[in-house]
């Protein structure tokens, strides 16, 4: 419902996709050249100046289906390609990555904190490339010009839309939950200790004025929590610390040169080896690289032994049954009947944002011709 | 005094509870006997009611409904239940505009829609903020700043948009009426909005603006006015006491570690009008129930901390008093199905 909510999806959700990817390519392949060319062609359409202009204009935001379209275009803007499965899972981790920081996200406005900490991140991936990080600069010129400006209100606005579009969505994912994150029935670990938001007080106080405005006495209470003071506030800057440490950065968790280890066959989902982090995720990769003229090659996002149960994302009206994904590191036997189905469940129905005439179409339009 | 609450067994909905300020509407339909609960999901409106063991329920989702459209995919961003002397209304406001429904959502009596520009602007409209004030008018704010008061019959559903009260330039929030019976009290009515102002209206043929208390650029998202004191819950976390008519602050609260969501209050039985069960809750998974006592003489209001509840690993959106006398509370938070129960022990 705020018309400000597409940049800030597509750009944050984007880079979950980028950090994945970049990640599972780095892992599986030896050839540099060739996942550097992939990050640099994703980021550059991203990026791209027109791209961004049509994302800045105020507009409702899509429905699930017309963002796994311009997610799933935007994967596909290189030579690398995922099946369907593979990008269903891709879109299931990035959509709970992404909802995990909005719903830790200690004030509104630091939501533009966790994009600037995305972009930052991804400037990082292609610094070698000047004229890209000069796109993603010129983006993030155009954030901080059309957020700052904005409210708490229209922030908290902002959240609550991206909230609306992530209700329950409960998929657990094999990583949040050993790392406790998340419990067992897919809601996410709230603190209730560290430091309070940046212009919050810690709780516990109780002050007293009198008619001029002067405090005469105060009396404390107890929190139940453990919480301490606010850290500094995050620099909304171009370049500086974001402070929030909401950013979910698989490379700053794990040993990411380490390459995937040749699946082992324990049944145990969170067996306590140190798989390289995606591996965790995924539960095994390939990559399959086509050996013909055409340069481009597949990655495949599921190990052919993987078993995965659950069901879809639900849109708003509800009916009683349990929407869970569980994606579980283990060597199960692989029913494809029941990926098959699991796929066909993904490409839900009418969804509640999804207005007469297809939003996003115009997106789709231009990410072709880019 | 010292209670304790213990959780009783939920009341499970047909869906989640969206994540809007003051999500749970409750209307006690009788003492300790059948209470009827309101909760937003998305464009619908889940409907409960249930006994007071919470172990007989009938459950009704109500569709946002707006003019001739049969369903409207239009977020729903409250839904309150309105108590006025003669009847009871369920109201609804949205993005597109402000329904009116006989209690039990059977029947919509009466459709007001908002201007909604035909292309999207930056400036996103809706409808938010809802009171039932004195014998006949609901007060329903707007996103503008606007308060649109409505005129409403005993019965029937000839309701007129009596007014538009312009004061505030920010998003309404919420909006809380007088309603202590207390007949020396001026303010009838108390609006909030996304910046923290309060204005303090007295109620008549033509409201009037009593006092305006500006904010700290800080969201007040709840807000409750009790014998003439304003009792409001920001987006810092803390609680302030004002008095309504001079905006004198009693009392500030560092109360919660999150954006503050929902604040409700229920008078102690049998005691001195002036002594209230306050209950704030937040996105920090915390409940709170405060004892706040008023004395007219010294013109002085007293807070004080009562009782804890952690609802562990939920963003709290509404927390609401079952009864009139602070024995039940129920809550409800974002991606929740159910109802959270607790009574005293």
């Amino acid at each position: 419902m705020s018309q400000r909510t597409l940049p800030l999806l597509i750009i944050n959700l984007g880079g979950e996709m980028i950090y994945i990817l970049d990640q599972r390519l780095r892992a599986q392949d030896d050839n540099d050249d060739k996942t550097q060319r992939v990050m640099n062609d994703i980021v550059a359409t991203m990026f791209n100046k027109a791209f961004l202009e049509e994302l800045l204009q105020p507009q409702d935001l899509y429905s699930h289906r017309a963002l796994r379209t311009v997610l799933t275009r935007l994967a596909h803007t290189s030579i690398m390609r995922l099946n369907q499965a593979s990008m269903d899972k891709l879109y299931d981790l990035m959509t709970m990555a992404f909802k995990y920081q909005i719903v830790l996200c200690p004030r509104p406005q630091d939501l533009l904190l966790i994009t600037f900490n995305h972009t930052d991140t991804i400037k990082e991936l292609v610094k070698d490339n000047p004229s890209l990080v000069n796109q993603i600069n010129e983006a993030q010129r155009q954030l901080i010009e059309v957020y700052t400006p904005l409210s708490d209100g229209d922030f908290e606005l902002i959240r609550h839309t991206l909230l609306v579009l992530f209700q329950d969505m409960q998929i657990r994912v094999s990583i949040f939950l050993k790392e406790k994150i998340q419990n067992p029935n897919g809601h996410f670990v709230l603190q209730t200790s560290g430091p309070v938001p940046y212009g919050f007080e810690v709780p516990g106080l109780i002050r007293y004025f009198n008619a001029k405005g002067q405090e005469v006495r105060r009396t404390r209470f107890p929190s139940g929590g453990n919480y301490t003071s606010a850290l500094r506030q995050g620099s909304f800057d171009l370049s500086g610390d974001r402070v929030t440490i909401l950013e979910m950065d698989p490379s700053t968790t794990s040993n990411s040169t380490r390459k995937q280890k040749q699946a082992d066959t324990t049944p145990n989902p969170l067996a306590k080896e140190e798989l390289n982090l995606l591996a965790k995720l995924m539960g095994g990769m390939e990559v399959q690289k086509i050996l013909n003229v055409d340069t481009g090659f597949k990655v495949n996002l599921l190990a052919l032994d993987q078993e995965e149960e659950g069901i879809g994302i639900s849109e708003g009206t509800a009916h009683e049954s349990s929407r869970v994904i569980n994606i579980q590191a283990t060597q199960d036997q692989l029913a494809s009947t029941e990926l098959a189905r699991i796929a066909g469940e993904f490409d839900e129905g009418g969804s509640l944002t999804e207005g007469p005439g297809n939003k996003g179409d115009d997106l789709l339009a231009m990410m072709d011709e880019l | 005094i010292s209670k304790m609450y213990h959780k009783e067994k939920s009341i499970h909905m047909k869906s989640s509870a969206s994540s809007l300020y003051n999500s749970l509407s409750v209307l006690r339909i009788a003492p300790r006997c059948l209470n009827c609960f309101t909760v937003v999901h998305a464009n619908v409106v889940n409907m409960v009611s249930a006994s007071w063991d919470g172990l007989n329920y009938s459950h009704r989702q109500l569709q946002s409904k707006e003019g001739n459209v049969a369903t409207s995919s239009s977020l729903i961003m409250q839904a309150a239940l309105c108590v006025l002397p003669s009847r009871d209304l369920l109201v609804l406001t949205s993005q597109k505009g402000i329904q009116m429904y006989e209690s039990d959502g059977s029947i919509m009596v009466y459709w007001h829609a908002l201007d909604t520009p035909e292309t999207p602007t930056a400036k996103v409209v809706f409808a938010r903020g809802i009171a039932a004030v004195r014998e006949k008018y609901i007060c329903v704010g707007v996103s503008s700043g606007s308060v649109l008061v409505f005129d409403v019959p005993g019965k029937g559903s000839n309701i007129i948009l009596s007014e538009v009260l312009e004061e505030h330039k920010e998003a309404i929030t919420d909006m809380a009426s007088e309603c202590s019976g207390n007949l020396e009290c001026i303010a009838d009515l108390v609006s909030a909005d996304d910046s923290g102002l309060l204005c303090v209206w007295k109620s008549g043929e033509d409201f009037h603006l009593l006092n305006k208390i500006p904010g700290f650029d800080t969201c007040c998202s709840s807000v409750n006015l009790w014998n003439g004191t304003v009792i409001a819950g920001y987006g810092t976390g803390q609680i302030r006491l004002y008095e309504g008519v001079t905006g004198i602050l009693h009392a500030e609260v560092n109360a919660q570690a999150r954006w503050i969501y929902s604040l409700d209050f229920a008078p102690f039985t049998g005691l001195e009008r002036e002594e209230l069960c306050l209950i704030s809750a937040a996105e920090d998974s915390w409940v709170r129930v405060w004892h706040v006592s008023l004395t007219p003489e010294t013109n002085s209001v007293e807070i004080e901390h009562m009782y804890n509840e952690c609802v562990t690993d939920t963003q709290i959106c509404g927390a609401k008093f079952c009864d009139g006398d602070g024995y039940a509370f129920a809550v409800t938070s974002y991606d929740l199905s159910e109802i959270i129960r607790y009574t005293q022990a």
